[in-house]
C-alpha cells in the first residue's frame, strides 16, 4: 500500500480548509492528495489493491458537529447526517414507517460489519466493484484514462446494461442511492467556495467519454447531509433486489419503487433500478408508463419495457434486460399490494 | 512486541477460548512518548510511526504504527491476540470480526490508527480468566457450530452482534444478519442453532 499521512480535523470547515490545497478544485476527488475517509470499507480494500493512492487521509470520525451524527425527522424531511451509520438508519423504526423503501435499501446491502461501518455519505460515493477496475494489471479508462475497457470483452456478467459508453460499462453497485434517486433526495455540500445543494440525480456523471469523473464532487468538498423529502408516494414504497446468492451479495437487478395511488390507479409513481447501470438510475419513462393507469400485470409490463427500451447488453449480460424488467414488475405489484 | 512471546504451553484453542487472556497483559508499550526536548518543528512524513492508544479486552495498549496498518494486523501482529483471524482482508469473508465500542466491524478494513482512544473486543476477552465461557463460545463448542475452526472467532464475534443489535429474533433473522461470516466448511445450520441456544441464555442474564 502507498504510504499516507493521517489527520483528525475537528470541524467540517477544517476538513475543507486542509483538503483543499493547490489545485484541489481540477482534481477529482478520487484522484486528489488528500481524500476523506470515514467508514473506511470502500476506500481502504481500494487503498489495498493499489487502485487508491491517496497521500494524505483525513479521518471525518472526529468531526465535532452534532448534526453529522444525526437523523432528523420533521413533518416533510428525513435529514440524514452523513457520519450517520448505514445499520442505525436502517434500524430507525420511524425511517421505517415513513419511508420503507429507505430502511429495505439500506438493510439489503452489504452485511451486519459493513452497516456497521459505512457512513451514508461514503456509501453513495462507493465506487464501482468492476473486476477490471479492481484489478491494476487490466486498463481500465476509470483508473487510468485512455488505457481501455477490459470488460468490453471480457467477462461482463456484472456489467451495466443502462447508461453505458464506448469508454465504460462499470456498474454502479449501491442500493441506497436507487432509493434516494427515485425519492428526489438532496445532497447538502460543503466546500472551500460555500455551501451548495446538490440534486441527488446530479451526484453521479454518467461514464460517457470520461468515465474518471465519477461525480460532482470537488476534491475539497465534502457531503454533510442528505435530505429525502416525504411525498404522497413514501409509505406505499419498497426496495425487492435480485442476486446470486440471498444475502451479501450486490444485485444482479433491484428496483427502488415508490407509489401514490388512487384506488387502482396510479397517481405517480417513483421507480429506480439498481445493478443494472453505470450510476443511480431513475426510470422515468417507465413512471409516465404508469401515470394515470391502472397498475395490473399488463401495465407493469409496460413500464418494464418501456424502462429497458434503450438497454444496450454485452456478451454475457444480457439476462440483465428480462431480469430487470421481471425485477420491476414485480417490485411494483407488490408495492401495489402493500397496506398503508 | 511479536507472538513469540506468548507462552508456548497455550494451545491456540485454549489462547482463544480467552481463558488465559492474561497473555494479553504482557508488556505493552513498544513506543516513547517520552521525547527529547522539543525539536525545530519537522512536518510529518508519510512513513512516520503514528501513536496510537486504544483498550483491548479492557487493557489500555499503546502502539507505535505504520498508518498502513490494519486493526486486524495491531491485534495479531503487535497485540499478540491471534485469536481474531485474517481470511480474506478484504471485508468479504467476516473472519477478522471484532467489536469496536461494541459493535462489530470488520478489523481488515478499518486502518488501527482511526481506532485512537477506542474499547475493542476481541475473542480473547470474551471469557474471564479461569472463568466459565461466553455463553456464545460455550453454544458454539455444545452444538458443533464448526468443523476447522477458522472462521469461528468471526463468527462468534459476529453473533454477539447480532444478538445485541436485536437481530437473532428467528432462524431467517439469523442467516440474513449473519451473512456476513462466511463458513466454507459449512456449519450454517449449527451457528444458526448455537446463536439461538445463547441468544436466550444472554436475554434471561
Amino acid at each position: 500500500m502507498h504510504p499516507f499521512l493521517y489527520e483528525r480535523p475537528t470541524s467540517v470547515s477544517a476538513a475543507i480548509a486542509t483538503a483543499a490545497e493547490p489545485g484541489a478544485r481540477h482534481v477529482q476527488p478520487t484522484q486528489a492528495n488528500t481524500q476523506f475517509i470515514a467508514g473506511g470499507t470502500n476506500l481502504a480494500d481500494y487503498m489495498k489493491l493499489g487502485v487508491a493512492q491517496p497521500e494524505r487521509l483525513l479521518d471525518l470520525n472526529n468531526l465535532a458537529e452534532p448534526a453529522l451524527r444525526q437523523i432528523r425527522i420533521s413533518d416533510d424531511t428525513i435529514r440524514f447526517g452523513a457520519l450517520v451509520r448505514m445499520g442505525e438508519a436502517a434500524d430507525n423504526k420511524e425511517v421505517r414507517r415513513r419511508c420503507p423503501l429507505l430502511a429495505e435499501s439500506l438493510q439489503l446491502a452489504a452485511s451486519g460489519q459493513l452497516r456497521n461501518m459505512a457512513s451514508l455519505a461514503g456509501n453513495v460515493l462507493q465506487r464501482t466493484r468492476c473486476e477490471y477496475f479492481r484489478e491494476i494489471s487490466w486498463p481500465c479508462n476509470k483508473r487510468e484514462p485512455g488505457s481501455g475497457c477490459a470488460a468490453m470483452e471480457g467477462v461482463n456478467r456484472q456489467h451495466a446494461v443502462l447508461g453505458t459508453s464506448d469508454a465504460c460499462i462499470a456498474t454502479y453497485h449501491g442500493d441506497f442511492a436507487q432509493a434516494l434517486i427515485a425519492l428526489d433526495a438532496v445532497v447538502e455540500v460543503e466546500g472551500r467556495r460555500g455551501s451548495r445543494r446538490v440534486p441527488f440525480a446530479k451526484l453521479h456523471r454518467l461514464p460517457g467519454d470520461t468515465p474518471e469523473i465519477e461525480t460532482d464532487l470537488a476534491a475539497d468538498e465534502v457531503i454533510v447531509a442528505i435530505a429525502v423529502p416525504f411525498d404522497t408516494w413514501s409509505r406505499r414504497s419498497r426496495y425487492l433486489k435480485i442476486r446470486d446468492r440471498e444475502s451479501y451479495a450486490f444485485a444482479l437487478a433491484s428496483a427502488a419503487v415508490a407509489l401514490d395511488m388512487d384506488g387502482e390507479m396510479v397517481r405517480q409513481a417513483r421507480i429506480a433500478l439498481g445493478g443494472v447501470a453505470t450510476v443511480p438510475w431513475r426510470a422515468r419513462a417507465a413512471e409516465a408508463a404508469l401515470r394515470d393507469n391502472v397498475l395490473d400485470d399488463k401495465s407493469a409490463a409496460a413500464a418494464a419495457e418501456a424502462a429497458f427500451a434503450d438497454a444496450s447488453p454485452r456478451q454475457h449480460n444480457a439476462f440483465k434486460v428480462p431480469l430487470g424488467k421481471r425485477t420491476l414488475v414485480r417490485a411494483l405489484l407488490e408495492t401495489r399490494d402493500m397496506k398503508v | 512486541m511479536s507472538n513469540s512471546t506468548i507462552p508456548n504451553s497455550l494451545s491456540r484453542r485454549t489462547f482463544m477460548t480467552g481463558s488465559v487472556s492474561a497473555a494479553a497483559a504482557m508488556p505493552l508499550a513498544t513506543t516513547s512518548t517520552q521525547a527529547a526536548p522539543p525539536e525545530p518543528a519537522k512536518a510529518a512524513a508519510p512513513r512516520d510511526l503514528s501513536t496510537i492508544s486504544m483498550r483491548i479486552n479492557k487493557q489500555a495498549y499503546t502502539f507505535a504504527l505504520d498508518n498502513r496498518t490494519s486493526l486486524l494486523d495491531a491485534l495479531r501482529d503487535h497485540a499478540g491476540l491471534t485469536g481474531t483471524k485474517k481470511g480474506c482482508d478484504h471485508g468479504q469473508c467476516g473472519a477478522c470480526t471484532v467489536l469496536v465500542d461494541g459493535k462489530r466491524v470488520l478489523s481488515c478494513l478499518s486502518f488501527a490508527v482511526m481506532n485512537q482512544g477506542r474499547d475493542i473486543t476481541t475473542v480473547e476477552g470474551l471469557a474471564p480468566v479461569g472463568g466459565d465461557l461466553h455463553p456464545m463460545q460455550q453454544a458454539f463448542v455444545d452444538h458443533d457450530a464448526f468443523q476447522c475452526g477458522y472462521c469461528t472467532p468471526g463468527q462468534i464475534m459476529s453473533a454477539i452482534g447480532c444478538v445485541n443489535e436485536g437481530h437473532a429474533g428467528s432462524d431467517d433473522e439469523i442467516r440474513e444478519y449473519m451473512s456476513g461470516n462466511l463458513c466454507r466448511c459449512a456449519a450454517y445450520p449449527n451457528i444458526v442453532a448455537a446463536i439461538i441456544q445463547a441468544r436466550d441464555e444472554i436475554r434471561r442474564a
